[in-house]
């Protein structure tokens, strides 16, 4: 379809697309006039029956625990699915030692200052990021967010300009070990609520008292299993774009 | 202005729609996805705020204060595990097209013309 085609179609649907936002808008309550009940509820039972004080991350392992695990495989599944769309082709090679030049990206020019500076932040983005999982059910943050920072880590190796040194202190084997490990032991975890507590995900494990690091029953394990498989899997994405990038030759090049 | 946040979101959804619509470039196409998507962030949001609430975290407040809902805030979260993975996704399909064609421009995309 011609460009010109392209936008007058999205002029007659953007007026009735206009029409529909509209209309939704107006049936929203006044900002700052909410009154649901079901969340108004949560506030009131999750401190008091989990001792949990972040009631976000309550919601996310103890009510909503299922749906959690359900968005566990949706990342697992997406990222096989991006392994699977960058898988490499019949006619590229992904040789590492005959791969030239594999150094020779943009980062690789980094400055001194800039590879101290990038070494200086691994210890302390893997130090923050395990502090934000671990404290998932005290303060805001839990597995997604910690597993972001403790992914983001390694990938200052990739800053300092050493794409092969984050390869060789993470390959792709590990990740996909972490990434399946993390998965796993969130199921098995709900595994526990189902032989101890009788149902699926229910928590199993003592509370605790409210604002202590273990406490608030199942939830500190749940936190770490995500922040492991989301670490896994964010870095194994990211290594396969990057392969993409840096080492992935087409086959006629190299010869 | 209490209907600001709901203006911002709309205005988000429709500018990132018409990135999608008018984009040359494929990459563009796909942040411009995450644009519409973030407006849902500021819809969740918005519904759930309470006036002069606070943040549902009980840490340092006593547990009994006005908050805000927390239920919105959570789905938030998944929201943005989706919208991670599509884009994900959505790119590394881009890196295939532009191997397969040579551009990323949708226009030059000719198996996808007929």
């Amino acid at each position: 379809m011609s460009r010109r085609g392209r936008l007058s179609l999205f002029a007659v649907a953007g007026t009735g697309l206009l029409a529909v936002l509209l209309i939704g808008f107006h049936g929203l309550p006044r900002f700052g006039d909410y009154h649901g009940i079901y969340g108004l509820l949560v506030n009131r039972v999750e401190p008091a029956q989990r001792r949990a004080t972040d009631i976000v991350t309550a919601l996310n392992f103890d009510l909503r625990a299922f749906d959690t695990l359900g968005e566990e495989f949706i990342l697992f599944a997406s990222v096989a699915g991006v392994a699977v769309i960058l898988r490499h082709l019949r006619d590229e090679d992904q040789d590492l030692q005959r791969s030239q030049g594999i150094e020779d990206h943009r980062f690789a020019g980094a400055s001194e200052a800039l590879r101290a500076g990038s070494l200086v932040l691994i210890p302390l983005l893997v130090a923050l990021g395990a502090y934000v999982v671990f404290h998932g059910a005290l303060t805001p943050g839990g597995g997604f967010q910690g597993g972001i920072v403790l992914a983001a880590g390694p990938l200052a190796i990739l800053a300092a300009g050493r794409y092969l040194a984050l390869k060789r202190l993470a390959p792709e084997w590990a990740l996909e070990a972490l990434e399946a490990t993390g998965g796993a032991c969130y199921a098995l975890i709900g595994l526990g609520g189902l032989i101890f507590a009788g149902v699926y995900l229910r928590n199993f494990l003592p509370l605790g008292d409210s604002g202590q690091l273990l406490s608030a029953g199942m939830m500190p394990l749940n936190s770490i299993a995500v922040g492991l498989e989301v670490t896994g899997a964010f870095l194994l994405t990211w290594t396969e774009f990057l392969d993409q990038a840096l080492v992935v030759r087409r086959g006629e090049l190299r010869r | 202005m209490t209907f600001f946040p709901y203006v911002v979101a709309g205005w988000l959804f429709v500018i990132g729609l018409w990135g999608v619509v008018s984009s040359t470039d494929l990459v563009r196409t796909v942040l411009s996805l995450t644009v519409v998507q973030s407006s849902t962030y500021v819809v969740l949001l918005a519904i759930g705020y309470r006036s002069a609430g606070k943040a549902p975290i009980v840490a340092d407040i006593p547990a009994a204060s006005k908050l805000v809902d927390p239920v919105v805030q959570v789905l938030v979260l998944t929201d943005i595990v989706i919208e991670a993975t599509v884009t994900a996704l959505l790119l590394a399909l881009v890196v295939q097209a532009h191997k397969r064609f040579g551009s990323v421009d949708p226009a030059r995309l000719r198996a996808l013309r007929h």
